[in-house]
């Protein structure tokens, strides 16, 4: 695995997590089946743009559920796939767990926004066990990401002691092949053009060049244009 | 070949179906009304070396908790347990309201009963501290077996249905698909995974009625009405058994024939 800069070298700050889920909800359109994972995945909710509606999806057997229950007034059998407790809202539907994974399995899901371990440059996703460990949970991750009609992923762009996570060839053991359509991450969008295995440069963070981006980032990028301005 | 059917009562706690004898097969029938008076009379049968499905999804809702309470104080050992998120709420809170202590099936690897799981989210995303079953893993006490969700739940609903197999694009070129048999379909590499049952199935309803029709709520279906199909014995645990027709028809979700044990609740009980 490489080792890529020293955090001192950043150019400018990087985008939050929040920033990050930002950018990625911006991406989701209004009418949209969509399922989105834990951490700054489940944050997108928070910042879709006005007029855009999604139909939620969660693993669990739930469809189209909005904003959750205040602390300590969730009910255990309104759950949602991160063990949080929504709201009961109209046209809210239950289903189990078969009824939920043909909707997976079937690619009726739209996108799906989750976190990365490591992404390759032909769009690998590894997200599910840390060797070192050993042991990890593949949940509902290598469903979603093999069958879903889009897949994001929204993460930090490196890892503890800035090791790169979008690198030539994953180290860690694949959620799935060939998957990821888009990477939104602290200091870039990457587009992966999975036809020709190669990874597009779109945006980048304010302060940030394409090289900054690049000495972050294992897997060679290319250009299609001049990049765009996160915001 | 001679089908001989035998009819168990309730009190009788033999209940391995299908029973192959020389010539004769014979199969059980439950009593119409299938109510058990406690759960631990309703496991009481559970030998060691049992295969044991444990419905829910992870987290309260939907699991099994008084009955996986039961079967861990009869004490058998040596048991598989099959579940979906599984062991992760005792150390994370998943799933449970925040008064409550949470209790999930790491009960079994704390108490040494369990020496195998297969489920597709055994351990957390923290190690500190370690879950039960990370715990038995790491000291070499258990098999985990992690299988993705859509084909573990696709796996149960296949034995229940009589497929002994079928193809998934889930788990293509990962480590999931080591050793099984690949097929293209239109120029599309799938693999091939197999019926998965069990000897029992532990079930959460929130109502049943005398006969077994169950009717569950909210999202506390997940992996109860599948798992209900796949196991030769099938014991479910509700908040109320009412008479037949106290379920509306058109909202059974299991339907009783696949049910063998039903235990009612105290009212009132703290657990959710």
């Amino acid at each position: 695995m490489t080792s890529v800069h020293p955090n001192g070298n950043d150019p400018a700050p990087r985008l939050d997590r929040a920033a990050i889920a930002k950018r990625a909800a911006r991406d989701l359109v209004d009418g949209s089946t969509v399922n989105l994972g834990i951490g700054i995945p489940t944050m997108c909710a928070d910042f879709l743009p006005d007029g855009v509606e999604l139909l939620y999806h969660a693993e669990n057997g739930i469809l189209g559920f909005k904003e959750l229950s205040a602390p300590g007034e969730g009910d255990p059998n309104l759950m949602d796939a991160g063990g949080k407790f929504p709201k009961l809202v109209p046209g809210m539907a239950f289903f189990d767990s078969v009824e939920s994974f043909s909707l997976i399995r079937g690619g009726h899901i739209d996108v799906t926004v989750l976190g990365a371990l490591q992404v390759s440059h032909t769009g690998d996703l590894a997200n599910w066990m840390i060797p070192k460990r050993g042991i990890g949970s593949i949940g509902g991750a290598m469903d979603l990401a093999a069958n879903s009609k889009r897949v994001v992923v929204a993460m930090e762009h490196t890892a503890r002691d800035n090791i790169a996570k979008i690198v030539d060839e994953c180290s860690f053991p694949l959620t799935a092949p060939d998957c990821v359509d888009e990477i939104v991450t602290d200091i870039a969008v990457i587009e992966i053009d999975r036809k020709n295995d190669r990874l597009v440069l779109r945006e980048v963070a304010p302060g940030w060049s394409c090289d900054d981006v690049q000495a972050h980032t294992e897997a060679r990028l290319e250009l299609d244009g001049e990049p765009g301005l996160m915001a | 070949m001679v089908f001989v059917c035998e009819h168990f009562g309730t009190n009788n706690q033999r209940s391995v179906s299908d029973i192959q004898e020389k010539d004769r097969t014979i199969w059980r029938v439950m009593p119409i009304n299938k109510t058990t008076n406690s759960f631990a009379d309703a496991v009481a049968d559970i030998p060691s070396g049992a295969s044991i499905m444990i419905g829910g999804f992870g987290g309260a809702g939907g699991q099994p908790t008084r009955l996986m309470m039961a079967l861990r104080d009869l004490g058998v050992g040596d048991l598989t347990i099959i579940g979906n998120v599984a062991g992760i709420s005792k150390t994370t809170g998943y799933g449970w309201p925040d008064h409550l202590d949470p209790i999930d099936q790491g009960m079994f690897f704390e108490s040494g009963q369990a020496t195998k799981i297969i489920c597709s989210f055994p351990v957390p995303g923290t190690t500190n501290p370690l879950s039960d079953i990370e715990k038995a893993w790491r000291e070499g006490k258990a098999d985990v077996d992690i299988v993705p969700q859509g084909t573990l739940i696709e796996r149960i609903r296949a034995a229940g249905a009589g497929i002994p197999g079928f193809y998934t694009p889930t788990g293509v070129g990962t480590t999931v698909a080591e050793g099984k048999e690949h097929r293209e379909f239109d120029g599309k590499a799938y693999l091939l995974e197999e019926a998965l049952s069990a000897d029992y199935a532990l079930i959460r309803a929130q109502k049943a009625d005398t006969r077994g029709n169950l009717q569950y709520i909210g999202t506390s279906r997940s992996f109860n009405p599948a798992m209900a199909t796949a196991a030769k014995t099938t014991i479910v645990e509700v908040d109320e058994i009412v008479e037949p027709g106290g379920i509306d028809s058109e909202r059974v979700g299991t339907l009783s024939t696949y049910v063998d044990r039903i235990v009612q609740r105290e009212s009132g009980d703290p657990l959710p």
